[in-house]
């Protein structure tokens, strides 16, 4: 079930995430190429605030866009209404943004100190 | 004179108030007949109380719209020799829309929705206020005239599977509509319109696979209709926050 802010917010966060996606296998090619080990990659991003905005947005943009689209699949396919619908919705956008948060802290915060 | 021994199955879905079921009835095989003769024929020759609709026979008026063999038609318009398979001949009530009786449904949703989709006419001027000028060659006038010879035959409706998921999807034929009044000059309701098509039950929730353009029988292409209401939401959308 999608109005015109849902579909906004969707397209945008899509607009948002091509190019994080596109960045992200760059850096992963260009890491592996060197052979860079665990401990240097997260001695780059672990304190950096460039990294912790571009992972960051990454995780605002993917928790918004899949439940987004999860939530139109529930209701088309499963018949899911009202308030269940509700609560998926945020259920999922929870446990997005609560496992990318945490992956986020822990290759850009933890141990760095920003 | 063509044949009259040849014979053919027809399947036909009767239902009255209880769960309904397809009956099979012997019909002529002629060469040229239309799947509504084939229903009438049954209806005149076999049972009487066979319930159905139609009025034009010609094209014109929507009403004889069905299911054949699986895919929504206006029927008066489908030569059988077109549609008919293993040389049976299978024909049900509209989806997505109740049956009251056989092959007859209930119209009422698929039109409360080209309300509720705000396709309706608000006029901006009176009869007493000079015509509006319109070129044939405006651009507004083209993409209205592209959405505008919808027969209200409810075809396009019965083959949106977003209409069969979501009960609450305005549909093809109302959007279409819709977008036709977008692009009329003289209509004074297009902030109340753009609302209404951007709405839960509204434009966005159409997943553009065309099986609206594949059925409509008048060749219109209500996604193309739909595409252009989503661009003028957007549009609106950013124009509000300006
Ligand atoms: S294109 Fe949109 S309106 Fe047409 S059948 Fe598909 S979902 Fe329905
Ligand atoms: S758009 Fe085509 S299929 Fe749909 S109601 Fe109009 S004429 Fe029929
Ligand atoms: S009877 Fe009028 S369109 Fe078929």
């Amino acid at each position: 079930m999608l109005n015109l802010h849902l579909y906004m917010l969707q397209r945008l966060t899509a607009l948002i995430m091509a190019p994080l996606v596109i960045g992200h296998i760059a850096v992963m090619i260009y890491a592996v190429q060197g052979g860079l080990t665990v401990d240097e990659i997260l001695a780059r991003t672990q304190g950096s605030v460039a990294w912790f905005l571009f992972y960051g947005s990454f995780v605002v943009a993917v928790s918004i866009h899949g439940a987004i689209g999860l939530r139109v699949i529930s209701f088309e396919w499963f018949g899911l209404k009202g308030r269940a619908l509700q609560l998926f919705s945020w259920t999922v956008f929870a446990l997005l943004f609560g496992l990318g948060a945490k992956a986020v802290y822990t290759v850009t915060l933890a141990g760095g100190g920003l | 004179m063509a044949d009259e021994t040849q014979t053919m199955t027809v399947s036909i879905w009767r239902e009255d108030g209880d769960d309904g079921r397809f009956e099979k009835y012997e019909v002529p095989a002629r060469e040229n007949q239309t799947v509504l003769d084939v229903v009438a024929y049954v209806q005149q020759h076999i049972d009487p109380t066979l319930s159905y609709r139609f009025a034009c026979r010609v094209g014109m008026c929507g009403s004889c719209a069905m299911m054949v063999n699986g895919s929504p038609r206006w029927t008066c318009r489908t030569h059988v020799s077109k549609v008919v398979a293993d040389d049976c001949l299978e024909v049900a009530p509209l989806r997505n829309l109740p049956v009251i009786k056989d092959l007859a449904t209930d119209m009422d949703p698929f039109f409360e929705k080209w309300v509720a989709a705000e396709a309706v006419f608000h006029p901006s001027k009176t009869r007493h206020d000079p015509m509006a000028a319109i070129t044939p060659d405006d651009p507004m006038r083209i993409a209205a005239s592209e959405a505008i010879e919808c027969i209200n035959c409810a075809v396009c409706y019965a083959a949106c599977d977003v209409v069969e998921s979501n009960p609450d999807y305005f549909g093809p034929a109302a959007l279409n509509r819709s977008w036709s009044l977008v692009n009329d000059i003289r209509d004074d309701g297009q902030d109340v319109r753009l609302a209404a098509v951007g709405s839960n039950g509204g434009c966005h929730n159409c997943h553009s696979q065309q099986g609206c353009v594949q059925y409509c029988p008048n060749e219109l292409n209500p996604t193309l209709s739909i595409a252009g209401l989503k661009r003028e939401t957007t549009k609106a959308l950013f124009r509000r926050s300006r």
